[in-house]
């Protein structure tokens, strides 16, 4: 990789400090995409602000009706956690099903959702539970948060402190992998929310995460798999690649939708 | 709290976007194999860099370089990570075991003797991490399901053996320990 | 038996080293004042290299040199070249055209080296690289096989019009086109046979080095055939004589036949070695090697089979065009014909076989032998024509099979193979006795049950292996010999060190080949080493490949023990003043017939070298004894494997529920390194059936050039697999070894297609059958399963 300065912070502040002042500054949190990138030259931040020594970025704690993470919380914490566990198990599956258990040892709720890789689980999680991404200057809702591929509301120095999942009534997260790289090929992630009934989707849309209306209507009229029958998505503005052309990809989503609400039954 | 960053200093001459080999200038304490030890390193050094070259333990094997293989794998803090997606850097304050820390004085691991008796190594070169991933699952869950089992070398790919022997060396390590 | 003898599962005497972290792999070699280079590679599938500036790269800091094909050119460095003259229909030779190691005025293939840097560190030398300025000319590409030939295809290579290397055939057209013209059923398949990274997982490495004072050059390379890699760098290649080169194979981390070939990244380091007067090491990326190492398969076939009455087979013809890639690799020719069309005829006994195959050049990497090497492209041809015949039949596929089985030997086919000995039907029985294949109908309902699809499918595959003959394969175009070597040392404390020209990357020749010592010696298998890799310790060998080591390399050990042995019994029948005639060894103790008199082996060696009991002009001092072994014939290792499969026809999937294998390799010398053959063997063929698949894009750009895009097989992707065999001993070497190391490769892939086609009930589905393209296979025939 190419050379870079190493900042590592100790707190939150310090790394806002660092990431407004410095040139082409990037946080390194658990490192398992910008590292990859980085080694293969196809990211080359000047300076490297190493969030891993921050103090209080890290915890899972359950306030009143919302499970809150701290963004340097690695998915294999979220994965084993009894609270989350306890309170969305739809989240503590979702984040045991990123990657393999090396990557989760490293990877960070943080990380994930900043990076907002159009494959990636934790985006689908956020925006069907209405998650509110909780930065070091403000609160963004995940509908606002999760602008298009690879990108986000963030701003340059601007930190994803915490992430706060409101509880669901119901949910579940069904991904269907792909075999090579193991991130979503399409990922469903239902939830049935006091006020209303939200379907994500990840791994399938050309730009990035989205919702899918027409499914949420349904259910909210009849909360079963079968209220879905009839109903897809087109397979415009569905991604396309040599792991599954955009018909299959529009086909995964009905597939997965329904079996994310059958398991949400459960 | 200044004293904690650490800043490399860059060679005026050349340009933001060139590598140049950094100064070892970052000095990392950590635990390895049970010995607490310091190495100055540039702050572009991955772990398995330092292990491999800084340290001469060349057992850590690096067959992707990307994170897609799991043959670099080491544990740290007891839990199997990628040694090629971990800047030394980040280690600091930590614990790290690889393949050499494995075997005491007289005795293999019994992860390590369960790969012999089953035919579980074939040309060598994931079973080092193999070993390791196998080790940081039976630390965690003496008792893992075949299901457990495969999950936790989900990450490690090995080119020689189908897996089937190396599923049945760690069931038989966790049955043994009854 | 003995308890470290033949037919003993003897625990591996080279894993300590392994699971300790101990073993040396060319990486783990680190050199005294190593300097380290990269290669600069065409981001281009096809471009005249316009010109090429070094000159800002050679300021940047820690760089010794930068140097081009014109370079390489100016030092009369010779071309890498493929070792197998093929022969064309009309009678001309193959178009091998030029193939630099660096090239020069052109690149090929999208990863064709163009440049390399040499520097101090690895990171000085890639950023240096960026420095070199490069300009090409982008040339039209072309990747597909099917297409490369047609008019207005781009031209690749001067010495080959329509990209065509070879218009070869095999097998009597005449007597097949009679016989498909009185057959009562003839079966059509077209079949692509998917390209495939060979992906072991030690990457290639290479370290040149050049000694001033002596002239010599040493290479440690990452090769499964060091004196072969010697031959063509010395003779071909020119870089030295051969006896002031020294390659060494170390430790080897898997090679599948992607490391038998001579490449260009260990010419160049050896050259660069001697330029910059330090040593130079390699190694290869995991993303380069995508790039650059030889890929496998990528055949694409039509194929028919033609039935008499009641389902006998009368004919097979093929129509294959083999992509070879951009240049002819080591042994590239030769693997879609000879080790191609030669198997054919399947476990059949089939009267008629003629096979055409084209090869062809495309702006892609070259492509060589891959574990199997031709056979698995056979094997899936005439496994899916008789799995489909059966079903267009209303046959069972056990009985077509059963009907047509070869079943007297020795057998000739039409296809130069002469089959030895078998019994492909006590496979099949075995293998569905095990599968309960009995059970399977219900087990189908039970599935359907829960939407799911079930399917068996079945392979009865046939391999020629231990190879080969020298006389036949020279006579069919070979460059070299295909014997093997050994020598047997025997210390005067009686230890014994073999050395082998075999090359062990995983097979587990320190133990195997110990085994035989030691049951022929009689003595403590802790008391024999293997001695393999280095050409300066090995007079000379072919190498690793073709299931070759222990029906030929073990072979070549036998002849030699034989000559120990006969030495020995000179030497005892002087410490026991016997006549050699009475001498009697066995258990590892010399006896006299009819007496109590005996002498331990270590005895008997001892008293070799210090040679106190006889004289010089009675016997030579020493005992240490070569041979060369030349296998009369092929083996021909057979067998059956069943596969079950589960699909789920709303996302396609595949799930392997059951497998089974009952292979027939002859004698076995250690099951359970014969049980991890077929494993990985399985699941190479699994990968290449479900998930693996090497896919260029029009312009010549590599897809799946990572593992986050080229699809491996992992833990959960394998089912337990039961793994049995039936014996009939190879009657054409004395150990009666068949091979084993690439049955599960060959066999895999028909199994799977056609457990998959049993389940979806379609015969339209390529490999790899991925979920998606199972899904599009299953609606494209039957709308209602797939809906959801």
């Amino acid at each position: 990789m190419y050379n870079f300065t190493y900042h590592r912070a100790s707190g939150l502040r310090q790394a806002t400090n660092l990431l407004g002042k410095l040139d082409e500054a990037k946080l390194l949190a658990g490192g398992q995409t910008l590292l990859p990138t980085m080694k293969q030259r196809l990211a080359a931040p000047a300076n490297l602000v190493d969030l891993n020594k921050v103090e209080g970025l890290s915890g899972i704690e359950l306030q009143g009706r919302a499970l809150v993470i701290g963004a340097m919380t690695r998915h294999a914490e979220v994965a084993s956690s009894p609270v989350v566990q306890q309170a969305i198990p739809a989240l503590a599956h979702l984040a045991g099903l990123i990657g393999d258990p090396a990557v989760r040892h490293m990877g960070t709720l943080g990380g994930s959702v900043a990076n907002n890789d159009p494959n990636a689980d934790y985006p689908a999680a956020c925006l069907a539970l209405a998650a509110t991404i909780i930065t070091t200057k403000r609160k963004l809702i995940a509908d606002e948060f999760f602008t298009g591929l690879f990108e986000t509301a963030l701003m340059p120095d601007e930190i994803v402190v915490k992430v706060s999942f409101p509880l669901p009534k119901k949910a579940a997260y069904e991904k269907f992998r792909n075999p090579a790289s193991r991130y979503a090929l399409v990922g469903v992630f239902v939830a049935k929310r006091p006020s209303e009934i939200r379907v994500a989707v990840t791994g399938a849309g050309t730009s990035g995460v989205f919702r899918v209306p027409a499914f949420e209507e349904a259910l909210k009229k009849r909360f079963s798999p079968k209220a879905l029958d009839g109903l897809g998505v087109p397979a415009d503005g569905m991604s396309s690649d040599i792991h599954g052309g955009a018909e299959y990809r529009a086909h995964l989503v009905g597939v997965m939708a329904k079996r994310a609400v059958a398991a949400a039954m459960e | 709290m200044t004293s904690d960053v650490q800043l490399a200093t860059r060679p005026a001459d050349v340009s933001a976007r060139d590598r140049v080999d950094a100064a070892k200038n970052l000095v990392v304490s950590f635990v390895l194999n049970g010995k607490p030890l310091s190495v100055a390193v540039a702050p572009t050094e991955l772990l398995a860099d330092t292990l491999r070259e800084g340290l001469g333990l060349t057992g850590t094997k690096v067959a992707c370089g990307t994170g897609d293989c799991g043959t670099c794998t080491a544990i740290l803090d007891g839990e199997a990570v990628r040694s090629c997606l971990m800047l030394t850097a980040m280690v600091a304050g930590k614990t790290v075991e690889t393949i050499e820390g494995l075997a005491g004085e007289s005795d293999i691991h019994p992860i390590q003797q369960a790969f012999i008796d089953t035919g579980a190594v074939q040309c060598g070169y994931c079973t080092p991490g193999m070993i390791l991933a196998a080790k940081a699952l039976l630390d965690e869950n003496p008792k893992p399901s075949a299901d457990d089992i495969k999950e936790a070398i989900s990450g490690n790919l090995c080119r020689c053996t189908g897996y089937t022997k190396i599923i049945e060396a760690i069931d038989k390590v966790a049955n043994a320990v009854a | 038996m003995s308890a470290t003898g033949i037919g003993a599962a003897v625990r591996r005497k080279e894993d300590y080293r392994f699971i300790t972290g101990k073993g040396q792999y060319t990486d783990d070699i680190s050199r005294p004042g190593q300097t380290h280079i990269h290669f600069l590679r065409s981001p281009h599938a096809h471009a005249k290299i316009t010109s090429i500036d070094t000159a800002s790269a050679k300021t940047m800091p820690g760089v010794l040199a930068v140097l081009t094909g014109a370079d390489l050119a100016g030092d009369k460095i010779g071309n890498l070249i493929c070792g197998w003259m093929i022969h064309s229909k009309d009678g001309t030779p193959m178009k091998m055209a030029p193939h630099p190691a660096i090239a020069h005025g052109k690149a090929c293939y999208a990863g064709d080296p163009v440049a390399v840097v040499i520097a101090e560190t690895l990171g000085q030398a890639r950023d240096a690289a960026e420095k070199i300025e490069v300009d090409y000319e982008v040339l039209p590409a072309v990747v597909d096989p099917a297409k490369t030939q047609e008019a207005g295809a781009p031209q690749i290579h001067e010495v080959a019009p329509q990209n065509t290397i070879f218009q070869w055939h095999l097998g009597e057209a005449a007597a097949v086109d009679a016989a498909f013209a009185s057959a009562k059923h003839v079966t059509k398949l077209d079949i692509v046979n998917n390209r495939l990274v060979p992906n072991a997982m030690e990457p290639r490495a290479a370290i040149g080095e050049y000694d001033s004072g002596t002239q010599n050059f040493t290479l440690w390379n990452t090769t499964q055939n060091p004196h072969v890699a010697r031959l063509v760098i010395a003779a071909f290649v020119g870089m030295a004589p051969e006896h002031k080169l020294r390659v060494i194979a170390p430790d080897v981390g898997g090679g599948f036949g992607s490391k038998i070939f001579i490449y260009p990244e260990e010419v160049v380091c050896l050259w660069a070695s001697k330029k910059v007067g330090r040593p130079v090491k390699w190694v290869c990326e995991r993303a380069e090697a995508f790039l650059a190492d030889a890929h496998g398969r990528d055949h694409v076939t039509h194929a028919e089979l033609a039935f008499g009455e009641g389902g006998k087979m009368t004919a097979l013809r093929a129509k294959t065009i083999a992509n070879l890639g951009a240049y002819m690799s080591t042994f590239s020719s030769s693997i879609p014909t000879y080790l191609y069309a030669t198997l054919l005829s399947g476990q059949y006994d089939l009267p008629a076989i003629y096979c055409e195959v084209d090869a062809v050049y495309t702006n892609t990497v070259p492509v060589d032998a891959y574990r199997g090497a031709g056979r698995p492209e056979a094997t899936f041809v005439v496994e899916r024509l008789v799995e489909v015949a059966a079903r267009e039949l209303h046959m069972d596929p056990v009985e077509l099979r059963r009907k047509n089985f070869v079943k007297s030997f020795p057998h000739q086919t039409p296809v130069i193979m002469n089959y030895d000995v078998g019994d492909y039907d006590a496979s099949m029985r075995k293998a569905m006795e095990i599968a309960d294949v009995n059970g399977f109908a219900a087990r189908r309902r039970e599935a359907e049950k829960r939407g799911k699809l079930r399917g068996l499918g079945y392979s009865t595959y046939i391999e020629a292996c231990g190879i080969a003959p020298s006389q036949a394969v020279g006579s069919l175009g070979a460059g070299v010999g295909l014997w093997e070597s050994a020598e047997v040392r025997v210390n005067p404390t009686g230890s014994v060190e073999v050395l082998t020209g075999s090359h062990s990357h995983g097979q587990g020749h320190e133990t195997t080949f110990a085994q035989l010592v030691s049951e022929r010696l009689g003595i403590p298998i802790e008391n024999v080493s293997i001695v393999h890799g280095d050409t300066d310790k090995v007079q000379f060998g072919m190498g690793t490949y073709g299931s070759r080591s222990g029906a030929v390399g073990m072979s070549a050990i036998v002849k030699a023990l034989e000559k120990v042995e006969a030495k020995a019994k000179k030497v005892a029948s002087h410490l026991m003043e016997a006549a050699e005639s009475d001498i009697v060894f066995k258990d590892g103790q010399f006896t006299v017939a009819g007496t109590d008199k005996s002498a331990a082996w270590a005895d008997v060696a001892l008293h070799a070298y210090i040679a106190h009991k006889f004289t010089g002009a009675q016997l030579e001092p020493g005992l240490k004894e070569g041979a060369f072994y030349d296998p009369t014939n092929f083996t021909f290792p057979a067998g059956c494997h069943i596969c079950e499969v589960e699909i789920d026809p709303e996302t396609g999937s595949t799930t392997i529920v059951g497998w089974t294998a009952v292979d027939d390799f002859g004698t076995i010398i250690n099951p359970m390194i014969v049980e991890g053959q077929v494993h990985g063997g399985i699941a190479q063929g699994v990968g290449q059936a479900l998930m693996e698949n090497a896919v260029y894009d029009k312009d010549g750009q590599l897809m799946s050039g990572s593992f986050m895009d080229y699809s491996m097989p992992r833990a959960e992707n394998l089912p337990p697999l039961k793994i049995d065999t039936t014996v009939t001993p190879c009657p054409g070497n004395p150990l009666g070894i068949k091979g084993c190391g690439e049955a599960g490769a060959i066999a895999a892939p028909a199994a799977v297609i056609n457990a998959i086609t049993d389940a979806i009930r379609t015969e339209n589905l390529a490999m790899p059958a991925t979920a998606p393209a199972v899904w599009a296979a299953v609606r494209a025939a039957a709308p209602a399963l797939a809906a959801e």
